[in-house]
């Protein structure tokens, strides 16, 4: 009594693919054929190949991306440099070594700073977490994890806890307890689950939610009394390697980059992307806002370092030298947003001008590649974790002229 | 598990098919020789359907098959229309059931929702194409928008779904007129609920700034700035990684009791900079306290408590703000216009992490218009201003080479686990008096015997 006598075929085997599906009954020429939706698309394309189709399907995507640049060209009425020139010149840098961190086993892969200027957390290749009172050198806490390559961490706005994540594909958090006795890895509570490592991670404004990223592609904002997951954000198309939290006064939004060269912005309520920034010619290694939230900029494996503001929604400054050619893994503002220090995967630290867009001082002194670079929340101080197990304090010396 | 929406965009996600699953029995009943419904041939303007039933009748049948009220016979009969299982005939775009004698079809299970059959593009555009081309201008406006739109994104297939549009419909013309109708109105009802989204290109469409203004901005942050960052300009009294002296810290601890001039001069930059620092904090709630305006931060604190807070306490949390400063007759009722208020006292029966959004935004513009300004010229602020020390740069020591001892300061860890300390030795404290008043009362009552 249903009209199933008047369509030619319902289910099944694709007269193509062999799987049973609804199939679509097609002509060509004049034949009858039931192919299985999928198998008609590839025949769509292919049909019209003549060594065409590919390389128009091509164009045509070239041609948007042309269209989009040139509508942001339009409003692009003055270069960075341009603006920058009635500014003073930087005087020179005096920059050194103050402290040296031993006391990792292996490679040190992230390091984060606690609110009051003067503790850290880092992770190791090893396995090892690490608390850190910078200043008198002591390690207040060690945890062993089970999993080596920690590849992230963070210390929780209120002091109390720490979260690291890495190869195991999840992100834990570890609160902090002064009892010597207490085996703090026991305590360690699973807060994220991602499908592939979790490359970074950061506490929201709050101990009680987590926003990581993954190699998985995507980044998850997570509640961490329950574990739930309360957004997950979709959109990069490879590894999502960084993430960074825009200071704002809505504190609403976060850019990530990946090894798809993109650097996504992102709507923490809708989980929606709000914009897209595709300029590099690498993997984004490390993003960062800008201290007012306007702005962000990016370390890339393509050598350079790019500046984006979100307001004028294009890419402003290059960081770039012909005499750099290792990739850029690491970057950081100093607390004015003049200096960015960035670390290179050939043991050094370029210091750059923002504004001018040149480079103002190269530190050297590590014996391995910088694996991340982070100034102090007071901006007095500058702390670089490398692979060669070191984590190394530089600050300025400033000069009594000044 | 995988977080992949994409897997929920191809198929039914698994709730949605136990409904279609129960829906599609309740069809196939319908549809038995015996107990089924019955059928006869409607006449369509001058064509005769066949298997046709009357709105009516469908009504009857459920409210006697299931024993429900006609009123829920109506309803369920209205969701199998929505679902696509059931179609008009007449008015097929308007996707209700009437309880008269409008004709309706049951759709064939090749349409089914629950065949989950994806509705491509490729698909749309062809019965887009079908129509345009057997009646032209018979398509609606949005799909006329829709068919300019497809041939833009799929323009490399666009021959391919123009010959398949012709060869189907020169191979409907074989069939009975009939047959035809029916065949067309199945489609048309199934794109009517399957229309595929199309998303737009929002990129294009975006609000870009100038750059020169954006780039000014740079420069005035940096400048405005530039006092403040201790690698540019060093910092006072002494940057403590170099003198190993943690003075700088301590007089810029979160609560001191003179703050210095730098972090008082740091507040009239942005209101957010006031809102961030502790002390700057209080300061504002005490200026507003003389104002009587008091109640905006304190609703937007707790505002940003639900909001960063942990997910079990939100309705708690809603309900306080809701008791306290929403209310009518509320102690510290805040001042929101209407619309914002309509919508918020909406959205707290049924509350959840970003209800209060809206109206904590317009408490903050409030502030951050009003009040802030008028503080920043208050004697208030100009007094903190003035008592503000500028630390002097301590001198060299004499032995650049003696190192001054470095001294630890408690993790904040510790405070955390300090505060615990006190409330269990408080309560231990508590519980020692009760076992000692007990035991003085049992002595007291053996005396006694």
């Amino acid at each position: 009594m249903c009209d199933q006598t008047f369509v030619a075929a319902t289910f099944g085997p694709c007269e193509n693919c062999s799987t049973p599906s609804p199939l679509i009954n097609i002509y060509i020429k004049s034949e009858p054929i039931n192919y299985c939706s999928l198998c008609v698309e590839m025949m769509a394309c292919q049909g019209l190949q003549k060594g065409e189709s590919l390389v128009s399907l091509k164009r045509e995507s070239e041609s948007l991306k042309k269209k989009l640049e040139e509508e942001r060209k339009k409003l692009c009425d003055v270069e960075l440099n341009q603006v920058a020139e009635k500014i003073e010149v930087l005087g020179a840098l005096s920059i050194k070594t103050r402290r040296v961190l031993k006391g990792h086993g292996n490679k040190v892969l992230c390091m984060d700073w606690c609110k009051d200027k003067r503790r850290l957390v880092s992770s190791s290749q090893d396995g090892k977490l690490i608390v850190w009172d910078a200043f008198t050198l002591n390690k207040e806490h060690g945890v062993s994890l089970p999993c080596t390559w920690i590849m992230t961490c963070a210390y929780a706005p209120s002091g109390c806890a720490v979260a690291c994540g890495g190869l195991d594909n999840k992100c834990s958090v570890i609160p902090l307890s002064m009892d010597r006795n207490e085996n703090l890895a026991a305590k360690k509570k699973s807060v994220a689950m991602h499908t592939n490592y979790v490359s970074g991670c950061t506490f929201t404004n709050s101990d009680m939610q987590l926003l990581t990223s993954s190699g998985d592609g995507t980044c998850a904002l997570w509640d961490v009394e329950s574990g739930q997951l309360l957004q997950s954000f979709h959109g990069h198309t490879a590894d999502v390697l960084s993430l960074d939290l825009a200071p704002s006064e809505t504190g609403n939004t976060f850019v990530s980059g990946g090894c798809d060269m993109k650097a996504n912005v992102w709507d923490m309520r809708s989980g929606q992307n709000i914009q897209s920034f595709e300029s590099h010619e690498s993997d984004i290694n490390c993003v960062k806002y800008y201290p007012s939230g306007d702005a962000f900029a990016s370390a890339s494996d393509d050598a350079t370092c790019r500046f984006y503001d979100l307001r004028a929604d294009r890419e402003v400054a290059v960081y770039q030298k012909d005499s750099i050619v290792f990739g850029a893994s690491t970057v950081d503002f100093s607390l004015s947003g003049r200096l960015l220090f960035a670390g290179y995967n050939d043991y050094t630290i370029n210091v750059w001008d923002v504004l001018k867009g040149t480079r103002a001082s190269i530190l050297f002194g590590h014996e391995n590649r910088v694996s991340r670079v982070r100034v102090s929340p007071d901006g007095t101080a500058l702390c670089s974790a490398s692979w060669d197990n070191t984590l190394r304090w530089a600050t300025d010396f400033v000069t009594e002229n000044k | 598990m995988t977080i992949n929406t994409l897997l929920v965009k191809e198929g039914c996600p698994q709730e949605q098919m136990a409904c279609f699953r129960k829906m599609e029995k309740v069809i196939v009943a319908m549809q038995d020789p015996d107990m089924g419904m019955k059928m006869r041939n409607q006449r369509l303007l001058i064509t005769v359907i066949p298997h046709a039933m009357t709105g009516h009748d469908i009504i009857t049948w459920l409210i006697q098959k299931y024993c429900i009220s006609e009123e829920e016979a109506l309803h369920l009969g209205n969701l199998l229309v929505k679902y696509g299982y059931i179609y008009p005939l007449k008015e097929p775009r308007s996707l209700v059931l009437r309880r008269d004698e409008s004709p309706y079809r049951f759709q064939t299970p090749y349409f089914w929702t629950s065949t989950q059959w994806p509705a491509t593009e490729l698909d749309y555009a062809i019965y887009l194409a079908k129509k345009n081309i057997r009646k032209q201008g018979e398509l609606m406006e949005y799909e006329k928008e829709r068919y300019s739109l497809l041939h833009k994104r799929i323009n490399h297939t666009w021959d391919f779904v123009v010959m398949q549009a012709r060869e189907q419909l020169r191979a409907s013309k074989q069939r009975r007129k009939a047959d035809r109708i029916v065949l067309e109105c199945q489609e048309q009802a199934y794109w009517l609920i399957n229309r595929p989204a199309v998303t737009c290109q929002r990129a294009l469409g975006r609000n870009r700034v100038k750059s020169s203004n954006c780039l000014e901005g740079f420069l005035k942050h940096s400048e405005q700035y530039q006092n403040h960052d201790p690698i540019m300009q060093g910092c006072l009294p002494s940057n403590p990684w170099i003198s190993d002296d943690a003075a700088h810290w301590t007089m810029n601890a979160d609560v001191v009791p003179v703050p210095t001039r730098l972090r008082v001069e740091r507040w009239s930059f942005s209101f957010m900079e006031l809102l961030s620092d502790t002390m700057g904090r209080k300061e504002f709630m005490t200026y507003l306290e003389k104002e009587f305006s008091a109640e905006n931060l304190c609703f937007w604190q707790a505002c940003e408590e639900i909001r960063h807070g942990e997910n079990s306490r939100i309705s708690e949390k809603v309900n306080e703000i809701y008791k306290n400063f929403l209310a009518p007759g509320a102690a510290r009722w805040v001042n929101i216009d209407s619309k914002t208020m309509y919508k918020t006292l909406e959205g707290i029966k049924r509350p959840h992490r970003f209800v209060m959004d809206d109206a904590q935004m317009h408490i903050y513009f409030l502030m951050k218009k009003d009040s802030y300004p008028r503080y920043l010229k208050s004697d208030l602020y100009k007094n903190m201003l003035a008592k503000a020390i500028v630390p002097q740069e301590t001198k060299k020591s004499v032995f650049p080479f003696m190192r001054r001892q470095r001294h630890s300061s408690p993790s904040p860890a510790q405070a955390a686990t300090q505060a615990t300390e006190e409330d269990g030795r408080v309560k231990e404290a508590g519980q020692i008096a009760e076992i000692v008043s007990a035991q003085q009362r049992i002595r007291a009552v053996r005396k006694t015997l």
